[in-house]
This record gives structure tokens, sequence and C-alpha cells, in this order.
């Protein structure tokens, strides 16, 4: 059984109509850690060892949040720019994520159609998080394919009570290996 | 010679403008200098006043009872109540000690016991004028040594009701010419109704001040005529000594009441700015009157008595001082600063020497005599004080080094002076110093210095607001200057010294509450911060999060509130002179508060924050 912690990042979660249903959904999960970041970090002072040795105790790592400007929410980079340190995360002695898996679960607002090549967008939300990708591989993880919700503009709510179901059932999958990682 | 009444004001006034500006270059202090003005314009030297001296320290001595009720205005009658013990306990033991020894003194000497009592009770009397002007001038008034100080010299005002009860008494058969003192209601009266009389003085002082004094300022300041406050708050004080004087109660102690009584008043300000530049004249004028009432023929003929007089007495009184501020735990520097400024006779002497004279207690020979003794001893004080600040002072400072390594510390000058450091000083102290900058501290509470150098923190015993010390600390070579006074008065001063004599100085100035916000606002400073704002909003925010607000949204609300709060509140500091006279403080603050709120339910402080909001893009998305 995998262990999984999910950094989450909604700067708004009293207007949120998805992630609210989302982690509610998951909380209390058992092999899985949810870390609110704006919650805990309110005023973006991050602690690095603390964060540092969560991520040593856990074997996925998942970045969830609203697909704010084709991006995360501004305090996945500060994390990511402070946490992830050289000869800590990488760099020649920079191994202590070796052999992890990373990946990011997104809510988008446009439909998936909006998201190719030919679509609204001209890029697909995998694309959109190459930044994520390197990260990953930089620090010698394996990056997993995003887990994406579209079209959450028109999502009800009975829609997206199924989404988080579906969600859970993801994470129940990931944890216990049950999901074929490429 | 016999002057016209300008022309004496000419040589009273002449005097002052040349002899202040010298003695305060010189170090020596204002009430100094107006002494020394006064032996040169009196009839020992320059003879350009004479006879008339006596007469004018009487009006001048009008002075005192105005600088009384400013005190009194400062001071809330909380605290007053807080000072309880100081006043009762040090002021009563000081006025029976020094009164039983100064009465030893005189038996030893060989005169009879009437006259030695009389002149024991006399003599225990200090200087409320000398003392308080020269501490306040060296910014030592609320200090541990000032605030005993002021405790002693209120308890012998109350003193002073027995001994004028007591006097007739002992001048025996000789006397029972009372009328030739000012005749009081309580006289012919029996001494259960004489103290029902003095209730009910102070009585009225305390129920006019609330209730007929509040509304009448109000009428008079709506008259929106300048002068007629002014003779309003001249008229209050004079109202308040006549009073005082028909019961046979100290004006000064009646005037003091007063004060108290409208400490909390919306015009408070009003009155203080009103009577201080008459107080400042009348005091000044006194002292150029003790000045020039020593008589240097006399002192000449009998220099070694004299002087061995005005020796003892004050060294009895400074001793006697010194043990029971030891009693009263003041520390060695203050207590020797509270023995000393309070180690002379005070004017009430000249009172109740005439008083005595016409008495017959005392002869003419030893009125004249002791009268020079109090003059001198006055005129000593400010010499002592100044002495105190040269030579003892500066031993109980931090500023010697035991070590060679502190030694180079001090020649590189540090960027950062902290003026204060009570409560709020030593935080932001702290915080520069685990950030490794470090700061020169200054502070004047010589208790505090003395814990923090047991605690190994080095910080200088001195008062920011004055130009040379800040100058010793580096002033001309720092950056920036934290002022965090425990009083906002200290923290104007500094505030303007700093402005004046170091304008590159970067200020970051602590206020307490919102007028003091205004006037630091008035006197050009742009970083301003009020004590409490901050840790407020805290606490709000986690309220919040408690009631299950996010913490993120919580904390930039808070932020967002106090932008709004500080702009608006110099938009309000802006326009709020227009309604000053009309509104009582109280009322005013209600007012701000009134005004804020329904500012806030316009803008309802929330952090703007559209780009979190996706409503405008569902509906959008729905319309396509």
């Amino acid at each position: 059984m995998a262990k999984i912690l999910i950094l989450f990042a909604h700067p708004a979660l009293e207007k949120s109509r998805v992630h609210a249903q989302l982690i509610a959904a998951i909380r209390g999960m058992q092999g899985i850690t949810l870390h609110d970041l704006y919650e805990v970090y309110p005023d973006f002072n991050i602690d690095v060892r603390q964060e540092q040795s969560l991520l040593l105790q856990h074997d996925i790592i998942l970045f969830q949040h609203p697909f704010y400007w084709y991006s995360a929410p501004a305090i996945i980079k500060q994390w990511m720019d402070l946490v992830l340190e050289h000869g800590w995360a990488y760099g020649h002695t920079g191994t202590a994520l070796r052999g992890k898996f990373a990946g990011n679960i997104v809510t988008a607002g446009a439909q998936e159609a909006a998201y190719q090549k030919d679509g609204w967008h001209h890029h697909t939300i995998r694309d959109f998080l190459l930044p994520f990708q390197q990260t990953a591989a930089l620090c010698n993880m394996q990056y997993l394919d995003p887990y994406v919700i579209y079209g959450t503009h028109r999502l009800t709510h009975d829609s997206i009570v199924e989404q988080a179901i579906s969600y859970k059932h993801m994470l129940e999958q990931l944890r216990d290996g049950q999901l074929k990682i490429q | 010679m016999e002057h016209s009444y300008f022309f004496i004001a000419m040589i009273y006034l002449a005097a002052a403008v040349i002899f202040i500006p010298i003695a305060r270059k010189l170090g020596l202090g204002s009430v100094l200098g107006y002494l020394l003005a006064g032996v040169v314009i009196g009839p020992s030297l320059m003879g350009f006043i004479g006879q008339e001296g006596q007469d004018i320290m009487h009006f001048a001595e009008f002075g005192v009872v105005m600088m009384l009720f400013l005190i009194g205005i400062e001071l809330e009658p909380a605290l007053l109540w807080n000072m309880r013990a100081p006043i009762l306990g040090l002021g009563g033991l000081q006025v029976l000690i020094t009164t039983a020894l100064a009465t030893g003194l005189a038996l030893l000497l060989g005169q009879p016991l009437n006259v030695s009592l009389a002149l024991g009770m006399i003599l225990s009397l200090s200087s409320t004028a000398i003392v308080l002007q020269s501490l306040k001038e060296k910014g030592q008034l609320s200090s541990s040594a000032g605030q005993s100080a002021f405790s002693v010299l209120l308890f012998q005002d109350i003193a002073v009701i027995p001994m004028l009860a007591i006097f007739p008494l002992l001048a025996g058969t000789a006397s029972g010419d009372t009328a030739s003192h000012e005749h009081t209601l309580r006289d012919d009266l029996p001494a259960w109704a004489q103290t029902l009389v003095v209730l009910g003085a102070v009585t009225v002082i305390i129920v006019a001040g609330r209730y007929l004094v509040r509304p009448l300022l109000r009428v008079v300041a709506r008259a929106r005529v300048r002068e007629l406050f002014t003779a309003f708050a001249l008229l209050l004080v004079v109202s308040i000594s006549v009073l005082m004087s028909l019961v046979g109660l100290s004006p000064a102690l009646g005037a003091f009441l007063g004060g108290v009584v409208l400490a909390n008043s919306e015009y408070r300000h009003e009155l203080e700015s009103d009577i201080e530049p008459f107080k400042g004249l009348l005091l000044g004028l006194f002292f150029m009157a003790v000045g020039a009432s020593i008589d240097f023929k006399l002192v000449l003929s009998m220099p070694w008595v004299i002087l061995g007089l005005v020796i003892s007495i004050m060294v009895i009184k400074a001793v006697t001082l010194i043990i029971l501020g030891k009693t009263f735990r003041i520390s060695i520097e203050q207590n020797l600063l509270f023995g000393m400024a309070l180690s002379q006779v005070g004017e009430f002497a000249f009172v109740l020497l005439s008083f005595t004279q016409q008495n017959n207690i005392l002869s003419t020979d030893t009125v004249s005599i002791m009268t020079a003794v109090v003059a001198l001893s006055m005129a000593f004080t400010p010499l002592l004080l100044l002495l105190h600040e040269r030579l003892i002072q500066p031993r109980f400072n931090r500023k010697e080094t035991t070590d060679t390594r502190e030694a180079d510390e001090i020649h590189e000058k540090h960027p950062v002076i902290i003026a204060g450091f009570g409560r709020f000083g030593n935080i932001v102290g702290r915080f520069l110093r685990v950030n490794g900058v470090q700061a020169t501290i200054l502070d004047l509470d010589s208790d505090r210095v003395d814990a923090l150098h047991n605690l190994g923190v080095k910080v200088y015993y001195g008062d920011a607001s004055r130009q040379d010390l800040l100058a010793a600390a580096g002033a001309a070579e720092a950056k920036v200057i934290i002022i965090a006074m425990d009083t906002v008065e200290q923290t104007l001063e500094v505030v303007k010294i700093v402005r004046k004599h170091f304008p590159h100085l970067q200020m970051l100035v602590k206020a307490e509450n919102i007028p003091d916000t205004y006037e630091l606002m008035d006197l050009g400073v742009l970083h301003i911060y009020r004590e409490t704002l901050d840790t407020s909003l805290r606490m709000g925010a986690d309220a919040l999060q408690m009631l299950g607000i996010r913490a993120y949204h919580a904390q930039r609300s808070a932020n967002t509130f106090r932008k709004q709060d500080d702009k608006a509140l110099k938009g309000l500091s802006a326009i709020r002179n227009d309604k000053k006279l009309y509104i009582n403080t109280v009322k005013e603050r209600i007012e701000e508060l009134e005004k804020l709120m329904s500012s806030d339910r316009v803008t309802r402080w929330n952090p703007t924050a559209q780009g979190w909001d996706e409503q405008s893009m569902i509906d959008e998305a729905n319309q396509d």
C-alpha cells in the first residue's frame, strides 16, 4: 500500500464548488495525507523542513488545484521554490525524492475539447503542465498522467458529487497499486 | 527709586530674554537662569528693582498655582489614587521627620521651643516651583525620582493647612492679631465646622468641575472667540484660588484638585495650551523675585552663619529623603536625585515667615536671616541637580565598557537607535537583534536599565529627547530611529528633536491611540505604528478562523482592514480640525469610530479577489 501526499492549493475554497466536494470525499482516507497549503501557510511562510519530512514519509506526491492561468495557484510555486532544495531534491547529492511519483489533480472550467491542438486553448493540459513534469524528472521522480476534471463551469451539483466519488476511487486504486502506472 | 510699571516689566522681560538663552547654552537650565537674572537686576547688584521684589514674589506665586493646575490636568484621578501610598507614606514621613530634625537643630542653636517648632515646620517644606520645573526640564518628571518628589510635594501642600492652624497657637499670648493675615471663613469656627468647611470647598471644586465647568467650557468654546477661552481658563484658576484662600486652604492644592477633575475633559489640551504661557512667565517672574530677594549685604555680613545654616538644612533634608527613598525602594541613582531635588526650602516659607513675624513668633532679625537662607537654598537646588546630571548620573550609565571587545563595538556606530525600551521597544530590539542588526538603545527608566544590564543587554540610560545624548548615541551616522517612549509627551519631544537636529534619520514612531496618531501626522511623521492595531487584527483573524473561515481569507481580510483603516485615518486627520472645538473627546472618539464603521459597511473590508471568483465565467459558459 503506497502512501499518498496531496498538496492541496485553493486560495478561496469558500467560493469553490468542485474542490470543496473533492476534499470532503477524500478526507480521512487511510494512507492518504491531505495537506491544505493555503490553510497551513496563509502568510506563505512555508516551513521547509516540515514539508521535506512530509515528502520523505510518502511515496506519491499529488498537487491538487484549480487550473489558474494554465498553471497552479501561487502557493504551489512558492512551495516548489522553497522545498525542492538543491542538494536535497536535485543535484549531485539531491536524492531524497528518488523513486517517488508525482502528479497533478486539476480542475478546469472549459471542456476537454478546448484543451486540444485545434481547440480554444491550442494545447493540452498535459502540455501546460510541462514544468511539473520536468521538475519531477529533475528530482528523479516519475511523473504521472494528470487527473483532470473538465468543464467545471457547467457541472451540476449532482455531477460534482459523482466526480468526487470517482476521484476517491482513483485514489484508492493508486494507493493499492491497482492503477497501471506507465 | 519709583519706576513705572512698564519700566519694571521691561527690566524683568529683558533680564529673562538675556539670561535664559545664556543659561541654557551653558547647560544650567532655565530655573538657574531666572535666579541669576533676579540676582543681577536685584537691589544687591544693579538695583533696577528694589523693595517691590517681595510684592512681585507674592504675585508671581500665582505661577505655582497655575503649574499645579497644569499638573493636575495631566493626571487622571485613577493615577492619583494609585499614588496614595507614596503621597501619604513618603510625604507624611518626610514632613514629620524633617520637622522634628529641624526643630531639634533650632533648639540646639538656642531658640525657644515655639520658635523652633515654627522654624521646623517652615523648613520641612520644599519648593514645588523649583523642583517640578527643574525636573521637567531634565525629563525626570515621570522617572521614579520625579514621581516620588511629586508625591512628597503634594503632601506638603496638604500639610500647610494644619500648619497655618497651629501657628497662632505658637504665638501664645503675644499675638491674637489675626487681622494681619488674610481673614478666612474658618477663623471663628469650632474644629468640626472648620473640617466641614474644608470638605465643602473640596466638594464644590469637584462638583462644579464636573457639572458646571464642562458645559460652560462648551458654551465658551462655541463662541469661537479665542481670547474668551483664555479668559475663562484664567478665571477658572483664579476662582479656585479665591475659594481656597477664603476657606484657608492652599490655592495650589485647590488648583491641583481642579486640574484633576478636568483631566478627562475634552478641553484639556486647550486649557493646557492657554494657561501654559502664563504659568511660564509667572514662574520665571517668581524665580527672578527669589533671586532679587537674596539680601547679599546680610549674607556678606555673616557669611559663615548663613552658609552653615543653608548647608546643614539641605543636608538634613536630603539625608532624610534619601533614607526614606531607600525604604521605599527607589534605586540609588534615582534616590540621590530625589534627595537632592527636594533638599531646598520652599517658597511657602516666605509666606509663613512673614506670617510668623506678624504673629511675633519670630524676630525681624531671624526672619531676614531665614529669608536669605531659604532663597539661597532654592538657588543651590538647580546647581545640585546639575551636579547630579554631570557627575552622578554618568556613573550609573551603562556607557562604560568592561572588556575591549565591547569598546570596539562602540566605535562602529550602529545604524539603528531605539529610543525607549519598554514593552514595545524591546520587541523591536529583539527582532532586530536576531536579524543581526545592532541597535543603540536609550531608556529613561533607570530600574529597567539596571535590570536589562543584569540580563546582559546593553542599554544606555538617558533621555532621548536631549540632542547631545542622541548625538552621543551616533544619531549623525545612524539611518533609522525607533521611537517607542513610555508616554506620548516623551515621544513627541523626541520626534521634534530628531526632526530639528537629525533630519536625515528615518523615524519609526509608536503611537498609542488615534489622537496621538494625528499629532504625529501633524509633525510630519510618515511611519506611525499604532500600538494595538496589528495585535487586535491578528486576534480578529484568529476568531474568524475559529468560526470556520479559511486562514488565508482571514489573513488577507485583516491586512486589507489595516490598510483601509490607515487610509481612512489619514482622511479624517485632514478634516478633524473643523470640529475640534465642538465635540468633546469622548464624543469625538465615538464619532470617529462611527465614521470608520460606516466606511466599513461600504467596503466591507473584504479583500477583493475577483481572480478567484469564477461566477462570471460560469455565467458566460452557460450563456453559450
